[in-house]
């Protein structure tokens, strides 16, 4: 009985929820465009034009701004959120891709993949802070949470570049498996994840001494493991799980933080690319590149709900409250 | 005493780096220019820096990596003339102290230098030669091939063609010795993977394509039923005149139309785009298979010491030789050497003028241990004694 009430109750939450009254935003790559999606309605209420070949997307602090990579004009865009309108841009150096904001909600973090370059940015000021000299190809970006850091990842390098963001130098260089793609860091600063796409793995790493503490594999029936290629990650707040995106394995690893063993394989859209949280964690939401949809996840059953076509190779995911 | 020693060890650990001089690694470029006979759709002038262009980016990436490991790497190019004497070139350069070379030559020279170089201490990367016998009866335990076999090429069109459906072939072989040997590697390719062969007829060279193909391509092709015309033309003399002028409405694959290809620029999934980038900014043209082949044969030796942060020769040669030992290559699967006859094993492109069709190994086609194993010469099937001593 009590188990037919919370299903009842989980179901009408998914129709008439305003705990999820909350946008997100997904740039679509090959579209040159924005999709808007309506977490309470569950649908793309509008699409907006971008610049061309955008990627990496993030909200500032407030969530007032929306920053958008448009790797192919070689800038950042910087957007109203509230209104979708272009208000901005910030120099980023060539083909950016992915970035980060630095916890101050000015410095941005820029990985500019063909020159093998980290950009730091003033938002406010649109003054380049610095231009840090990387691997080939850097990629994936992330900065801790109380500031100290900032990573990049080199995926021809295969190394994690860790940054000191007083001085923008290199402090240390932590060698991964092949093409590291994503990085992010715990709660507390104490571990940083970083995913390797053609390495079909994900190293833990401690932040003190950094070396690899912990190295995750994947293993999903029926799919070969050259096809298992870890991208996107996602750390839930509670501390018990980590989501990480398996690209053309079509299916999310649902990994427990205590243990490091995958718990659940959730098989979403196809090519898998990154992840997002809805601001209570509630949902998890997976932009996928080939099928040109948004898969949305219940955390709380670990199943996917429901995928939703966004535009043409849909990249990144922002989610606005 | 042991304080001191403890601390030096504490000290040693904590910055590996620190205390290490920049170790050169130094790698030779060696390639050959051809004269080829003259074609009659010479439309396309082919680039004189094939190959030599993809050794050059790698060895960019790989000292921008170096600089991390405090490793350098250093990259010594020689061309040499059709005429010229290949094997004492290798000679001098081996007792100068060379051992890492990077062979973009025809597959007679490279025949040449395995027959007459007697030393051992050598690693070759064969970036040009697509000749099966080097992967087969003349495999040699010093050469590594980054340059797809001929097999692998035409398993990959085989693959695809027989998963359309499209299995009755109709061959049309160019007078040239390579083109036999491409014909010879279709034709096994279609018994292994069930298509057939049901007519084949030879491309004299005596006709002039460009301006009889209208009237030409049509009586050559007529009165046969096939679902699609194979040409094996990889000069580049006729193949492209065969489209669009057969007797039946039929597409064409092969060396022209839709071809099986290492690299085309039509590539940019798994980060390919990246590469294909680089690579334009730096020639100010695409990057092709020769090209790709200098390239991953160049990245080998600088993931090799990146890995084992070593120069040293015996560590690179067997780590690359390894099961550790893995290459990003842009295509989606990690590449490695196979063990029994040094073959890096790759997906292959399968792609049109202007636009990628597919990449092989085309799903469906299983194998017990890597689905990459189904292109080209596979373990149970190989004839290479050196590597299995």
């Amino acid at each position: 009985m009590k188990r037919l009430i919370l299903a009842t109750l989980l179901g009408s939450t998914f129709i008439v929820s305003d705990l999820w009254a909350s946008t997100a935003f997904i740039s679509n790559e090959k579209d040159n465009t924005v999709s808007v999606l309506d977490l309470d309605q569950m649908k793309v209420t509008r699409t907006f034009k971008v610049g061309k070949r955008p990627r990496g997307i993030i909200l500032s602090k407030d969530n007032k701004r929306l920053y958008i990579c448009t790797s192919n004009d070689d800038t950042v865009e910087i957007y109203d959120s509230a209104q979708e309108t272009k208000i901005g841009e910030l120099p980023s150096g060539a083909d950016p891709e992915q970035f980060a904001l630095h916890p101050d909600d000015r410095k941005l973090y820029i990985a500019n993949e063909d020159d093998a370059l980290t950009t730091v940015v003033d938002v406010q000021t649109s003054q380049v802070l610095a231009q840090i000299d990387v691997g080939v190809e850097p990629e994936g970006m992330a900065v801790s949470h109380n500031g100290k850091i900032a990573i990049t990842t080199s995926e021809t390098t295969n190394m994690v570049h860790w940054i000191d963001t007083q001085n923008h130098e290199l402090f240390d260089n932590t060698l991964v498996d092949q093409r590291p793609r994503y990085a992010v860091f715990e709660q507390d600063d104490s571990l940083l994840w970083v995913s390797s796409e053609i390495g079909g793995t994900v190293s833990v790493i401690d932040v003190k001494d950094r070396q690899i503490v912990k190295k995750i594999n994947f293993a999903i029936k029926g799919i070969h493991k050259d096809r298992v290629q870890p991208v996107g990650m996602r750390l839930s707040h509670d501390g018990k799980y980590a989501y990480i995106a398996l690209g053309p394995a079509n299916h999310v690893a649902v990994v427990n933080r205590k243990t490091y063993e995958v718990e659940k394989y959730i098989l979403v859209g196809r090519r898998v690319w990154h992840l997002e949280f809805s601001p209570d964690e509630k949902l998890l939401l997976t932009t996928n590149g080939v099928s040109g949809d948004v898969t949305l996840i219940d955390t709380q059953n670990l199943k996917a709900v429901k995928s939703i076509k966004v535009g043409r190779y849909p990249w990144g995911i922002a989610v606005k409250p | 005493m042991r304080f001191l020693l403890c601390l030096i060890a504490v000290l040693g650990l904590t910055f590996p780096t620190a205390a290490k001089q920049v170790e050169t690694i130094s790698i030779v470029f060696v390639s050959q220019k051809v004269e080829h006979p003259p074609v009659l759709s010479n439309l396309i002038e082919p680039p004189d820096d094939l190959g030599v262009q993809g050794a050059l980016l790698a060895l960019q990436d790989n000292n921008t990596t170096g600089r991390f490991l405090k490793q350098k790497f250093t990259l010594d190019t020689i061309t040499l003339a059709e005429d010229a004497n290949v094997q004492q070139t290798i000679d001098q350069l081996v007792t100068k102290g060379h051992n890492l070379f990077v062979l973009d030559l025809p597959s007679v020279s490279l025949q040449t230098i395995l027959k007459q170089t007697k030393h051992q201490n050598v690693l070759f990367f064969n970036s040009r030669a697509p000749d099966n016998a080097l992967r087969q009866q003349a495999c040699d335990i010093r050469l590594l091939h980054t340059i797809p076999s001929r097999a692998m090429l035409t398993d990959a069109l085989a693959q695809y063609l027989v998963k359309k459906r499209w299995k009755d072939w109709f061959l049309i072989q160019g007078p040239h010795n390579v083109d036999q040997k491409f014909a010879t590697s279709l034709k096994a390719s279609a018994r292994k993977y069930g298509a057939k062969i049901v007519a084949e007829k030879i491309w004299n060279g005596g006709r002039d394509a460009y301006r009889s193909a209208q009237a030409e391509i049509p009586l050559l092709t007529q009165g046969e039923d096939y679902d699609i015309l194979m040409v094996a033309d990889e000069l580049g003399d006729f193949g492209e005149y065969m489209i669009y002028r057969t007797f039946d409405p039929r597409p064409v694959a092969g060396t022209q139309g839709l071809f099986p290809t290492a690299w085309y620029w039509t590539q940019e999934q798994w980060g390919a785009l990246q590469l294909q980038n680089r690579f334009k900014k730096q020639t100010k043209r695409p990057m092709t298979a020769r090209d790709y082949a200098a390239w991953a044969a160049v990245r080998t030796i600088g993931e090799a010491a990146t890995r084992t942060n070593s120069k040293n020769f015996d560590t690179l040669n067997r780590f690359v030789r390894s099961q550790q030992f893995e290459l990003a290559g842009f295509k989606g699967r990690k590449l490695s050497y196979r063990p029994w006859n040094g073959q890096l094993r790759q997906p292959v492109a399968l792609s049109a003028a202007h636009s990628l069709v597919t990449q092989a190994p085309i799903e469906g086609f299983l194998h017990r241990y890597s689905e990459l194993d189904t292109l080209g010469f596979d373990q149970p099937e190989s004839k290479c004694k050196e590597f299995i001593k």
